[in-house]
């Protein structure tokens, strides 16, 4: 019992000293640590502005075209929504490996394959966010901006403006699916230091390795990034807020 | 003149007719107003006129031009010659004086024209304190002023209302009708409004219609409606005898 206890005890130290380093690690602005923060926010970033660019009216035009096999499509992209990372990064390296279709551009184990697999896993998030929410603003301002005598492209601005705070919730969602996923990123970037390692990808390692200083450190940046990205979205929203 | 016709207009929809081979025609100028029990398809009958949804079968003439045959960009230009006030209007979320603006800006008007307009029209519906409010923070009355509001600002030469004053205090139907009477008796704009209230309709329109069951039962003068129906369903329905 006795014994137990010193071991928790000697467990407890270790942890502390690893909260120890992982603070000096981010206060000392260690370049490992920002370097692999640095790349994460880029291919991260990158990604979930290429997703916004064709998710968004790709959304729109599934969103408010009416067309044959509608219902198909939702259910196609609703899946897309859920597709999971390591799933994407297996597809996207089959693509990208020496014997695969996209071989020749030499784009494996580089950040551009990490911002292509992750970009495939935004891409559907924001269309379908897209697309739910011009639904419901079309349902509730089409009649209003036509009889108003909206062209058809006045239209899909009018519905576009209306719907901005479902859509920017829809990017934030992205943005944090992104930089959260591991699977994805670890098969096509191969978490190589200094090149590919990102943020999920090190804690992995790192933890795997028994270095928990630099996981500890890895993990509150990203904690703290998700916050970020929350409280602007937050004060974006606020600013359209209703108060009765 | 004659400014609008319409003749044998049906509207179905699923296995149900909105609207049964409706005729009857408005003089430029004129002040229709429309009775009937809820479910008679007043609503119906104003959307098909605005060009919101197109009839099943017959005709609607407005201002020489044959609707159901308009192009798509002649559609906007006669849907621009005409203005529409919703029974339950929705603002944008934007403040009172851009929403007023909206149907101006589509109409890429200079910005010191739609500044004249939409003060002037603000102001006759009697919310001058209200145009930098955000109008999603508006009561259900003040929703509904705007929305005229909104639309009085694009000066239509026909106006169509469907329960415009529904919502509003006695002072504000008041203001209100005060505003369409002027409109159409000094500028000329013909009026096509659906009301309840028989009393509206009696004090506003030259012109009177009953509709009930998607059929037209009865149009005359407000007084040959009122004090002497030719048919007992428009009798039954102005004495308050009919239950439905």
């Amino acid at each position: 019992m006795i014994r137990l206890y010193i071991t928790s005890f000697g467990d407890m130290m270790q942890y502390l000293e690893a909260l120890a380093d992982a603070l000096y690690l981010i206060f000392s602005l260690d370049p490992e640590v920002w370097g692999i923060m640095i790349l994460s926010i880029r291919v991260s970033g990158t990604a979930t502005f290429l997703a916004a660019c064709c998710g968004i009216p790709l959304g729109m035009i599934l969103g408010l075209r009416v067309y044959i096999g509608r219902r198909l499509v939702n259910n196609l992209v609703n899946t897309a929504m859920g597709l999971p990372p390591v799933v994407i990064g297996l597809y996207v390296f089959l693509m990208l490996s020496r014997s695969g279709p996209l071989g020749f551009l030499s784009l494996l184990y580089t950040p551009t394959a990490m911002i292509i697999a992750q970009w495939i896993l935004a891409t559907p998030i924001i269309t379908g966010i897209t697309m739910a929410a011009v639904r419901s603003v079309q349902y509730k301002y089409r009649d209003t901006a036509l009889s108003l005598g909206a062209t058809e492209t006045q239209l899909w601005l009018t519905i576009l403006k209306e719907a901005r705070i479902s859509i920017l919730a829809g990017i934030c969602v992205a943005f944090g699916q992104a930089i959260s996923e591991v699977g994805a990123i670890m098969m096509v970037g191969g978490n190589i230091r200094f090149s590919t390692r990102a943020m999920t990808t090190a804690i992995v390692l790192q933890t795997r390795m028994g270095i928990f200083g630099m996981a500890i450190a890895l993990g509150i940046i990203l904690i703290a990034l998700a916050f970020l990205v929350n409280l602007i979205f937050t004060t974006l929203q606020e600013g359209t807020e209703v108060v009765r | 003149m004659t400014i609008l016709k319409v003749n044998k207009l049906s509207k179905k929809y699923a296995e149900k007719y909105a609207l049964k081979k409706i005729s009857f025609e408005i003089e430029q100028g004129g002040f229709f107003t429309l009775i009937g029990p809820s479910g008679a398809g007043k609503t119906t009958l104003l959307r098909l006129i605005n060009l919101l949804e197109q009839p099943t079968s017959g005709e609607i003439e407005y201002n020489g031009w044959s609707l159901d045959t308009l192009p798509k960009k002649k559609m906007v230009n006669a849907r621009r010659e005409m203005g529409f006030v919703f029974q339950n209007p929705v603002v944008f979320s934007t403040s009172v004086k851009a929403n007023v603006a909206y149907g101006l800006s589509f109409r890429n008007l200079p910005s010191d024209e739609i500044e004249e307009r939409v003060h002037r029209a603000i102001d006759m519906v009697g919310l001058h304190g209200f145009k930098e409010r955000k109008a999603l923070t508006l009561s259900g009355g003040e929703i509904q002023r705007v929305s005229l509001a909104r639309t009085i600002a694009t000066e239509p030469n026909l106006l169509l209302l469907d329960e415009a004053t529904a919502d509003l205090d006695p002072a504000n139907v008041a203001l209100v009708e005060n505003v369409l009477k002027k409109f159409n008796k000094e500028k000329g704009v013909t009026i096509v409004m659906a009301t309840h209230n028989f009393f509206q309709a009696k004090r506003l329109g030259d012109s009177v219609g009953f509709l009930m069951n998607g059929e037209m039962i009865e149009i005359g003068t407000a007084d040959q409606i009122f004090n002497h129906p030719q048919d007992e369903r428009t009798d039954a329905f102005i004495s308050g005898e009919m239950i439905y």
